[in-house]
């Protein structure tokens, strides 16, 4: 018979997790509110600044003498992943989804016989794919964004894949990371970031008129896209990390509601059995006494 | 006054504003230009300055932007500014003590590449300088 003291002990612990859960839930839906509203305020400059690189990219490709950032190495031999996860854990499959993705898309390409480079931004990823790839890791970026992601941080991340792209030490780069569709749902998804792939934004924006404009340019096309291209990419970092910074929080908020329903479940079960447990006992005690007051 | 020319400022972080005004004074990287409502379609880079918003021949607004681009069409004008901020609000001290520190920083810098970096901060430093001194004598 299960002691009643040990049981007592024990849903008081489930007690005060599940008091636990339920505070970093809401501290969890609270932040997450504050990086969609980022996430949002950093829109407008997104699409204005992809608005312009597809009509420049339009003017240029016709010359066919684009910046290397755009038209690439000439080469795919080495891969360089930026892979976003986050600092801490308790957020579910949020680090696990991103991880295994990871190491998917490492694999491929070695099977391949490309050789991969990894950028990792958060503790998390790098502590994960250290010991199976420790050393393709070039460098890992912590506390990214501890309070409040700023462009800052997220230039950081693009001047060193800047500098390593100048250096010639990779020829194609990829991002990582957990792309925001809602609380529960994150997307992991692979980004090509070098060479910048315009066709794709230039269909999206092809609806509006605007496009087809005919721009003057000033200095000329070439030289605007040097500057911008190495702006664009540091803005994709941006993105990609405010809407890992969304997922993050919406994986958490959900994982610590399942665990605060859980812990519910489960002080619900204890009590039962230890009410049952004292019930038990109170009989036996009962039966104790009556066959004691017979005996006499 | 003729038409109106939609006018927005975008930084990474935020959209800064996005009102009709009569004109905007943009510092281009190859001169100032002056954007009216039916401006000819045109992009340009924007060096460190002072964009001047102007209401009824009255500049009612200035900002500071530490370089970015410029994208003009007949009805709006788009900056896409590195950094922005608004005249009245630069500490013209801390921007002093700002180029001081980046001075020492460019005797510690190593490689070219490091000085060309920090000489790129202290011209945006300077231009911020400016841009107060021109407040006061307005």
């Amino acid at each position: 018979m299960p002691n009643l003291k040990d049981l007592k002990n024990r849903i008081a612990s489930v007690q005060s997790t599940r008091k636990i859960t339920s505070a970093m839930k809401m501290v969890a839906a609270s932040k997450l509110r504050r990086a969609q509203e980022q996430a949002e305020a950093g829109r407008p400059y997104a699409e204005r600044m992809g608005r312009m690189l597809a009509s420049l990219a339009a003017n240029v490709q016709d010359s066919g003498n684009g910046p290397k950032l755009m038209t690439g190495t000439g080469s795919d031999q080495v891969h360089l992943l930026v892979i976003i996860s986050s600092d801490r854990g308790l957020c579910g499959a949020f680090n696990g989804a991103i991880v295994r993705e990871s190491r998917r898309q490492i694999l491929r390409l070695q099977s391949e016989g490309k050789t991969v480079k990894l950028l990792t931004v958060g503790r998390k990823a790098r502590d994960q794919l250290r010991r199976e790839f420790g050393s393709l890791i070039v460098e890992t970026y912590e506390d990214v964004g501890r309070r409040k992601l700023s462009f800052a941080d997220a230039d950081v991340v693009a001047q060193k894949v800047l500098a390593m792209y100048d250096a010639g030490e990779f020829d194609v780069c990829s991002v990582i990371f957990n792309k925001f569709k809602s609380a529960i749902s994150q997307i992991v998804t692979v980004q090509q970031l070098v060479p910048f792939a315009v066709e794709a934004q230039a269909d999206e924006d092809a609806a509006g008129a605007e496009v087809k404009a005919i721009y003057e340019f000033e200095p000329d096309e070439e030289q605007i896209l040097a500057e911008l291209l190495p702006r664009n990419l540091s803005i994709q970092v941006y993105r990609a990390l405010l809407e890992s910074a969304a997922s993050e929080q919406g994986a958490r908020m959900t994982a610590m509601d399942n665990a605060t329903r859980n812990a519910g479940d489960m002080i619900n079960k204890l009590t039962i059995t230890y009410n049952r447990t004292r019930q038990a006992y109170i009989t036996k005690e009962l039966i104790e006494i009556i066959s004691g007051a017979e005996a006499v | 006054m003729a038409d109106k020319v939609e006018f927005e400022l975008v930084s990474p972080e935020k959209l800064l504003t996005s009102q009709p005004v009569d004109m905007v004074v943009v510092p281009g990287s190859e001169g100032d230009f002056g954007v009216l409502a039916g401006h000819s379609p045109m992009i340009s880079t924007v060096r460190p300055g002072v964009i001047d918003v102007y209401e009824a021949d009255r500049v009612v607004d200035r900002v500071f932007v530490a370089g970015g681009f410029a994208e003009v069409t007949e009805t709006r004008c788009t900056v896409l500014a590195e950094e922005a901020i608004a005249v009245a609000e630069i500490d013209r001290a801390k921007v002093e003590q700002q180029i001081r520190d980046l001075g020492e920083d460019l005797e510690d810098a190593k490689s070219d590449d490091e000085k060309a970096r920090v000489e790129a901060k202290i011209a945006i430093a300077r231009a911020k300088l400016d841009a107060t001194g021109a407040t006061t004598t307005h």
